[in-house]
């Protein structure tokens, strides 16, 4: 318990440290966050595109769309600044430099994803939430104990599902240090897949990444759940639920997966 | 001039075996360029169960302008490219600006031998993927084959000159993530790559038409699939060449004023 705690405060002090560099360059921070902020909104502005040609898409409206694009970009954000150093990880494959890692006295995970914290990847999660508040405020949602339950957790869960996600994908770098941009397809493509309703994609796209890569529990299922939404794919609505679980059990296995790719490292002499 | 267009030459072919020394990161970069492929292209086919065409793209149109989309990220190098400011900022510009070639010019030359390379092994097999999974159109005839490769090959150099128009603010400042980030979104929504321009609504695609973004993406795919034609390509190219030339110019221009602010500290 005392380890946890002290770890929490090294957790702590190490984000504190980063942010007040960051503050340094206020100029570039300010743009940079502005850019993260509209980046996202021409995202979603491609959503608001596709919704002025057609009044729904795979029998979702674009108040409902944009439930599933407030949760999912929510739990994006969050999974981009808790975990997003993984994108300059193959670097530290590549120089050699997880020996450095290796040689402390912290989880390694730890050490990679606290190497450096982006706040400005905040203004992502500032342009979800108002998305969210957007659709929540257009969809009339009858308010129960457990729909407010299953949509408080559908976020944490989710980021935790998106995060388990990228530690496994970035795993590829451990055997092959050049085949980064393959973790793009299910990180970047994880956050692009999860905005749209899954019964739009077809079977097999679906069977690999809504249910094996148990995307479908980041929005789709809790989101159903939330808008009472009888699933187009005929599924039962109790799936809604188990976001906490699947996330847990995606934790577990991307904790393993990384164990066993770390062993597996074989060090670059750096 | 032949010399060079020699020492030209022999730049482009580094750019290419660059990025040729790396094969492992092309299969890497095919496989999720592929799978973002069946991604777009199953949520802009949903569209099309409401309707049968939109602004001239029915559904095969519309599937053939994804699959192009996924085989032109690389080629056009649609996503960040920063190297110019890193060595603006490490001062190794100053090894660029004691060559008797101009930086823009080595910077272009290499920039294309990099896309000839990304054309070969990111592009086509993309789009090979795509013609085998679902029924693509292609040009209507060896013309329009050619037109669109010479399209194609503008677009490379529109997206070059603005790639290297955002590298050059960091002659001022320090950090330069920021403007190359808006700069990188600008050009996604309005070159066309994410959604159609067709798809747009009349206001805003006035908007996209007035910036040369869409004659990076959007312009050779238009060619290819039929939706420019006629004396129209030729119009279509003249615009390309035209935003080529401009930018390069202002890069020119641009570039010059940063290098007259330039200090290098020892070394």
């Amino acid at each position: 318990m005392g380890e946890l705690l002290d770890g929490i405060r090294l957790y702590g002090r190490l984000v504190a440290a980063r942010v007040r560099a960051q503050l340094q360059y206020r100029t570039s921070f300010a743009l940079d966050l502005a850019g993260n902020f509209f980046i996202s909104f021409l995202d979603f502005a491609a959503i608001l595109v596709i919704f002025s040609n057609v009044p729904q898409l795979g029998g979702w409206s674009v108040a409902e769309v944009a439930l599933l694009y407030g949760m999912s970009n929510l739990a994006f954000a969050l999974t981009d600044f808790a975990v997003g150093e993984l994108d300059q990880f193959p670097q530290q494959i590549r120089d050699g430099t997880f020996d450095q890692v290796l040689i402390r006295p912290r989880g390694t995970l730890f050490q990679v994803v606290t190497g450096n914290f982006q706040l400005r990847r905040l203004g992502k999660a500032l342009q979800a939430l108002l998305i969210l508040g957007y659709a929540l405020t257009a969809l009339p949602i009858e308010w129960t104990v457990d729909r407010l339950l299953v949509f408080a957790l559908a976020v944490p869960a989710g980021t935790v599902i998106f995060c388990s996600v990228w530690v496994v994908a970035i795993c590829i770098v451990f055997w092959a240090v050049d085949g980064r941009e393959a973790a793009n397809a299910f990180t970047y493509g994880g956050q692009f897949f999860t905005q749209f309703p899954i019964n739009i994609y077809d079977r097999w796209l679906r069977r690999f990444l809504a249910y094996a890569v148990p995307l479908a529990f980041v929005a789709y299922f809790p989101a159903l759940y939330v808008l009472h939404k009888s699933d187009p794919l005929g599924l039962p609505a109790w799936l809604g639920l188990l976001s906490p679980l699947v996330a847990l059990a995606a934790a577990v296995a991307a904790g393993a997966v990384w164990g066993g790719a770390v062993r597996h490292y074989r060090s670059a002499g750096g | 001039m032949i010399a060079a267009l020699r020492a030209d030459l022999e730049i482009a072919r580094r750019g290419y075996a660059r990025y040729a020394a790396y094969p492992v990161a092309t299969l890497a970069g095919l496989f999720t360029n592929t799978l973002f492929g069946f991604m777009r292209g199953f949520v802009l086919l949903a569209l099309f169960e409401q309707r049968s065409e939109i602004g001239g793209y029915d559904a095969a149109a519309t599937l053939t302008y994804t699959w192009l989309t996924q085989a032109l990220i690389a080629t056009v190098f649609i996503w960040g490219w920063l190297d110019l400011a890193i060595r603006i900022r490490s001062g190794d510009i100053v090894t660029d600006l004691v060559r008797p070639i101009h930086p823009l010019r080595a910077a272009l030359a290499n920039d294309l031998g990099r896309s000839a390379y990304h054309a070969v092994f990111r592009g086509v097999p993309v789009l090979l993927v795509g013609a085998l999974m679902f029924d693509l159109i292609a040009p209507a005839g060896p013309l329009e084959w050619f037109a669109f490769f010479v399209s194609a090959a503008l677009a490379v150099v529109v997206s070059f000159a603005f790639r290297f128009l955002y590298n050059i603010p960091a002659f001022w400042l320090l950090d330069f993530r920021g403007i190359a980030v808006l700069a990188m979104i600008l050009s996604s929504l309005f070159s066309g790559f994410v959604i159609p321009i067709a798809f747009f609504p009349d206001w805003l695609a006035a908007i996209a038409h007035a910036t040369p973004f869409p004659a990076m993406v959007q312009i050779p795919i238009d060619i290819f699939v039929g939706a420019v034609r006629g004396p129209q390509i030729a119009v279509a190219l003249a615009v390309q060449a035209a935003w080529a030339a401009g930018l390069l110019l202002l890069c020119r221009v641009c570039f010059a004023l940063g290098v007259r602010r330039l200090v290098v500290q020892g070394g």
